[in-house]
């Protein structure tokens, strides 16, 4: 589908808008949870590491480079949505006696 | 399962991303928000390993379960302190990940002989020059907020002429590997010149400057994931690639404005360097210095306070003093808010951060725009370990380095109380007339025992 380069643009376009939109609602308090969510969601490109190393004609070079590549987007998922839930639940309202 | 119910689950994936980073919206929704973007990684990450292509479990499988150990060892260790160093090692590595992935998508076409089409080759060239320089630039600027390397800019004779004739040899190799995809000599260029260039590009940058590097390293390495994307034809990946691209350009602008300096200048200028220091203009007049206790007289008298937190307060460790001196001046009766600069810490919403962590209420933290109407109204403006950011030079003096960057207008505040070290001039190297002002007093001392002599002085007033 994306072979088509004037639809693979267009998606990009309309991701490029929509991430503008909707990220510029995020209040200047949780700007960090922000940022280290989107690291989580840039190991999206785990998706492109899974088919590199999951190929069954890869070459012994494509394993290695699979597996490291696996291993760095698994930390930026996994790590980047643990730190951020950790930081959000530092976020506390005011207690209703105070 | 079939390609088309695989593309269904990818969509499914990128609206779970979009929904969770609308939730990021209010501190309410944020941890649900969270957990639904998640949700959608998981989504893409079950549907890719549903496809006919992927066959093998071996690799991926110690490789999850590697990177998830040490994910989650990070995730759970950090000090807040140190989140600008997590997510510079990150974005280092989102980028890295993704130029691989491009790297190995090239390999395998040139071990099948089959010369890649459309615009499969620009994309593989763009993954791998964009991931690579996200990853060294990172790695620099991790060394950099890690102190293992010097903050200072390095700079040497003919930096930006060697840099952008670096710059351009790279793009002429892009070029031609994006035209001659087989050319694995081309590749290896492409992949050495961009490493080079990523740390070339970082160290001429002042460690203050860190909050705009790793903004923009942030936005790169959710560039690099789009490329891949286009590589792969995975619609997920230029998805979920370009809303974190979106995003680190929204920071890198909030940043740049929030310092009144272009992106081109954070990045050419060296700014810190030498000869910027000695624009700071001599001591005006003789600061006068107060104890605690004199500052205490005053909270005896007031009914409203804000506190203007910089990151020297943050260096002290004062945070949880400083939400003590809150918690007591709320006892007598005293309103207290904390008023953020955005470039209070050392990333975008840093200075939230570390005092959310130290329990201050997240109503209590006010953004620069909401909060310095209210300066003329109130009693008492507390500056902690912060300097340019409340220099009023910055909005009258037309000659002064840091003219035209927006402050907090602590100086309106009926009284001003500073708390620093000693007289030396902040990192733009300015003097501060505010310390000079008939209504500032300056409280010199550390930032975490000052503020407890404060809570012990307000307390003893009662």
């Amino acid at each position: 589908m994306l072979d088509d380069p004037a639809v693979a643009l267009t998606i990009l376009v309309l991701a490029l808008f929509v991430g503008f939109e909707v990220i510029s609602k995020v209040p200047p308090l949780l700007h960090t949870p922000l940022m280290s969510g989107s690291n989580a969601i840039s190991g999206i490109t785990i998706v492109g590491a899974l088919l590199v190393a999951g190929a069954a004609d890869r070459t012994p070079l494509g394993t290695v480079l699979g597996f490291i590549a696996i291993v760095l987007a698994t930390i930026n998922v996994v790590g980047g949505f643990l730190v951020t839930n950790r930081m959000l639940a530092m976020f506390r309202p005011r207690k209703p006696d105070a | 399962m079939s390609d088309q119910l695989i593309q269904f689950a990818y969509l499914a994936a990128a609206v779970l991303l979009i929904l969770g980073l609308r939730q990021l919206g209010s501190p309410k929704t944020a941890p649900r928000g969270n957990r639904i973007a998640s949700i959608g990684m998981l989504v893409a990450v079950v549907a890719t390993l549903l496809k006919q292509e992927v066959v093998d479990f071996r690799v991926i499988l110690a490789g999850i379960v590697v990177g998830s150990g040490l994910g989650a060892v990070l995730a759970l260790r950090i000090q807040m302190t140190a989140m600008p160093q997590m997510v510079a090692l990150l974005n280092g590595f989102g980028g890295a990940a993704s130029a691989l992935v491009a790297s190995a998508e090239l390999f395998s076409y040139m071990r099948a002989g089959e010369e890649p089409t459309g615009i499969v080759p620009a994309a593989i060239v763009l993954g791998v020059l964009i991931g690579g320089v996200t990853l060294t630039g990172s790695v620099v600027a991790f060394a950099k907020l890690q102190e293992l390397m010097r903050g200072a800019p390095i700079t040497y004779p003919l930096q930006r002429a060697s840099n952008a004739l670096i710059g351009a040899g790279i793009v002429a190799v892009g070029v031609y590997l994006a035209a001659q995809p087989l050319e694995i000599d081309a590749f290896w260029a492409l992949a050495a010149g961009s490493l080079a260039l990523g740390v070339l590009l970082v160290i001429p940058i002042g460690g203050a400057d860190m909050p705009v590097v790793i903004s923009l390293l942030n936005s790169y390495s959710g560039l690099a994931a789009c490329a891949t994307g286009f590589v792969l034809g995975n619609s997920g990946l230029v998805i979920g690639g370009s809303l974190v691209g979106a995003s680190g350009l929204i920071l890198t602008k909030i940043m740049c404005d929030a310092m009144n300096r272009s992106l081109t200048n954070v990045l050419f200028s060296a700014f810190g360097s030498v000869q910027q220091v000695a624009a700071g203009a001599g001591p005006q007049g003789t600061a006068k210095g107060y104890t605690p206790e004199d500052a205490a007289v005053i909270f005896s008298n007031s009914r409203s306070c804000i506190v203007v937190p910089g990151y020297g307060m943050a260096v002290a460790q004062a945070q949880h003093a400083v939400r003590e001196l809150s918690d007591t001046l709320q006892e007598k009766g005293i309103s207290v808010k904390f008023a953020i600069h955005p470039v209070a810490g050392r990333m975008p919403g840093h200075m939230n951060v570390l005092l959310a962590e130290a329990d201050v209420p997240y109503e209590n933290l006010v953004a620069m725009d909401d909060i310095n109407s209210e300066f003329p109204e109130t009693d008492v403006a507390l500056v902690i370990g912060a300097n340019d950011v409340v220099n009023p030079d910055a909005r009258t003096d037309k000659g002064s380095p840091i003219y035209g960057m927006p402050i907090l207008d602590v100086d309106r505040a009926r009284h001003v109380f500073v708390i620093k070290r000693s007289m030396n001039p902040g990192f733009a190297g300015v003097q501060n007339p505010l310390f000079f002002n008939d209504n500032t007093m300056m409280i010199f001392g550390d930032a975490k025992g000052t503020v407890l002599s404060l809570v012990e002085a307000v307390r003893e007033l009662a």
